[in-house]
């Protein structure tokens, strides 16, 4: 089905805003004035869009700590986010949480998660409470390549389908969990989507470095699990991380020439501006447009959590249910 | 002697015992790193350099790279432990222990006792822990006040090289399950440790760090430095402080802690982790049991509060137990009448 060009142009912004979110932080993160680990999602935006342009709000999302593009992608404020990235009292979640805690359950973001596997049964609850909503909605979990390793995941994939949870397992395939490759990590040194299969699911599979691919993937996979009574799917995104597993990681791991490569030839926001204006669906110009507000968007949003309001010691023993 | 880091420390020792061993295997995620990668093998170790170059000299069986399976690393731990094997498991991050939880709560910290004493579990479970690089509610806790609620388990908690080497050691060579706690912010620090390859620390044996008749202060970890540095300012004063590094929280030392205690009548504790049944708690409760005659102030912890780690600048330094805090702390059991 041909996306219209309001349609096009809204992924491709929320693509270009999650890249360049991002590179900026790769950037600042140099200056020392951002705290903690920080794990950037560039290189994978067409997955998190392409899943998330599906959704409204009440779908749930449940996140891994690479969650800024899945959180930027369901919707949470650019400049909220920013904000909660420098530890500001003004972030998304008070400056408490920081980039591995992003949370917004408005949205229908139920968190970005520190720990890795812990997504995939929380999604399933989430899964099990759409099912007995009955409305149609979904939850889905995204996991990497290194969390379809940890038994949380398997466990969940299996009460998913014995409880016919409206859940979705994506699977992006990064090849890397942290600095071990896929291939020795998985024994089966084939996928993940055919673990998801042997529990039961259906699965699809698709490029993650293409928007198009996922975005009508996911429409398959999400006809599908709307409907009541059909349970869970899986789906496996191939895909390629253009940063270190978190920032300050020397990446000796990777072959000569790689990340080159794969900026060169597997990136989505390039291949998109490709397909779409080789197809004359949107011009050059479009895309240059967007692209001057991302940026100005981007300067802005840096800007404000520079500025914003720092957490005071009081406040932390604010949300919790005792200070003892 | 030789100088080296805290990090360094606990990796030649590894490769020491390895060496003497061939009993002795590792495993852990990233231990090897770089498996299955152009790369290669070893290209790049784990994020806290405590394995480099294991894996080149002792090989793949003894040097296992596992995938992200927290619960299966620990029993697979387990399983070692009772094949006549002396795994060396680690944790990247100590907060991880709770996808492991069964494995080292109702497994390998219970076996000895509920087979009747017919099987040993030389289990060493390492793992980084502690708060200040603000790595937020997941990646920065104190674990050691539940393990240390375990029976069967021994845990130690070093806070220098030296003590590194001499307590891991042991560890390596105990026949029960140990959980071995090294700070994360300690890895970059660095002291004289002895050469001797059969250097030993006997778990329940506490360190005087410092010398003083009027206030006893108990810690270990980071923190122990914080109180170091608390109880020079104030022998400046002319007040002298007994800073007892436990170096290991079960087995508990407990008579260097009433033998202090007795001459200085006032106790502070400084503890990572929040209040509530915690390390602080269990000391001051022994003392106020076994020593209350001695006491002449109430005995006091100086703990985080209870709430999760919090991520930003700020608000983790305002969580976490810092020199003024327990500055303070000290001064209050002083001036008690
Ligand atoms: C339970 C747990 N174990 C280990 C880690 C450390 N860790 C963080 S991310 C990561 C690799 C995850 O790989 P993958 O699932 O492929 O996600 P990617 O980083 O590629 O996005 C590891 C081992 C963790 N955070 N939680
Ligand atoms: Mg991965």
């Amino acid at each position: 089905m041909q996306l219209s060009r309001d349609q096009l142009l809204k992924a491709y912004r929320q693509m270009k805003v999650i890249r360049e979110f991002e590179e900026r932080l790769h950037i600042d993160i140099q200056t020392g004035e951002i705290a903690g680990f920080t794990h950037l999602y560039c290189g994978q935006e067409a997955v998190a869009v392409g899943v998330c342009e599906h959704l409204s709000n009440d779908d749930k999302i449940v996140s891994t700590h690479r969650g800024h593009g899945h959180c930027l992608a369901k919707g949470c404020d650019v400049d909220g986010m920013m904000a909660e990235i420098w530890g500001s009292r003004e972030g998304l979640c008070k400056g408490k949480g920081g980039s591995m805690h992003i949370a917004d359950v408005d949205k229908g973001m139920l968190g970005a998660n520190g720990i890795v596997g812990a997504g995939a049964p929380i999604a399933v609850g989430a899964g099990i409470a759409a099912k007995i909503d009955g409305k149609g909605h979904v939850a889905i979990t995204f996991s990497g390549d290194g969390a379809c390793n940890q038994g949380t995941t398997f466990e969940a994939m299996n009460m998913a389908v014995v409880t016919k949870a409206a859940c979705i397992f994506v699977f992006e395939n990064n090849h890397y969990s942290e600095h071990t490759g896929f291939e020795y990590a998985v024994g089966t040194q084939k996928d993940i989507a055919s673990r998801a299969e042997a529990f039961g699911m259906k699965v699809w599979r698709g490029d993650g470095t293409d928007f198009f691919s996922v975005y009508e993937t996911m429409r398959e996979v999400l006809d599908y699990v709307r409907v009541p009574g059909n349970g869970p799917a899986a789906v496996e995104f191939d895909t390629e991380r253009f940063f270190g597993h978190f920032e300050g990681d020397p990446q000796r791991y990777r072959g000569p020439g790689e990340l080159d490569r794969i900026r060169e030839t597997r990136d989505c926001i390039k291949k998109f501006r490709a397909s779409v204006t080789g197809a004359g669906l949107l011009t050059d110009a479009d895309i240059d447009a967007v692209d001057a507000d991302v940026m100005a968007a981007i300067e802005n949003a840096v800007a404000k959590a520079k500025a914003a309001a720092r957490p005071t010691p009081e406040d932390v023993l604010s949300d919790v249910y005792i200070s003892y | 002697m030789a100088r080296m880091m805290y990090r360094e420390a606990v990796l030649s020792t590894i490769a020491e015992e390895m060496e003497r061993d061939e009993n002795v295997v590792v495993l852990g995620e990233d231990v090897v790193g770089g498996n299955g990668t152009a790369g290669g093998p070893e290209a790049i170790g784990g994020i806290w350099s405590t394995s480099t170059g294991l894996y080149g000299k002792f090989g793949g069986d003894r040097v296992i790279d596992t995938p992200i399976s927290e619960s299966a690393i620990v029993g697979a731990a387990a399983g070692l432990a009772l094949s006549g094997k002396r795994p060396v498991a680690e944790l990247m991050f100590a907060d991880f222990i709770g996808v492991s939880l069964d494995q080292i709560w109702n497994q390998i910290g219970k076996f000895r006792y509920m087979f009747g004493g017919k099987t040993k579990c030389p289990a060493v479970i390492r793992m980084a822990w502690g708060a200040g690089f603000n790595a937020a509610a997941q990646h920065s806790q104190a674990v050691h006040q539940m393990l240390t609620g375990m029976p069967g388990l021994k845990v130690v908690m070093p806070s220098t090289p030296a003590d590194v080497k001499g307590l891991l050691r042991t560890a390596i060579r105990d026949d029960d399950p140990v959980i071995f706690l090294e700070h994360k912010a300690l890895y970059g620090v660095k002291g004289e440790v002895p050469d001797d390859k059969d250097f030993m620390i006997p778990f329940g044996h506490a360190r005087l760090s410092r010398a003083g008749n009027d206030v006893t202060i108990v810690s270990t970890g980071l923190l122990l430095g914080f109180c170091e540095a608390v109880a020079d300012k104030l022998a400046a004063e002319g007040i002298g402080c007994d800073v007892i590094d436990l170096r290991t929280t079960s087995p508990l030392d407990e008579e260097a802690i009433l033998d202090s205690v007795e001459v200085t009548g006032r106790l502070v504790v400084v503890d990572e982790a929040p209040p509530r049944c915690s390390l602080a708690n269990d000391i001051c409760a022994l003392v106020a049991e076994k020593a209350f005659a001695s006491l002449k102030a109430p005995p006091l912890g100086v703990n985080p509060p209870h709430t999760p780690v919090p991520f930003a600048r700020e608000l983790e330094t305002a969580y976490l137990p810092s020199i003024p805090k327990i500055e303070a702390a000290v001064r209050k059991v002083l001036s008690y009448r």
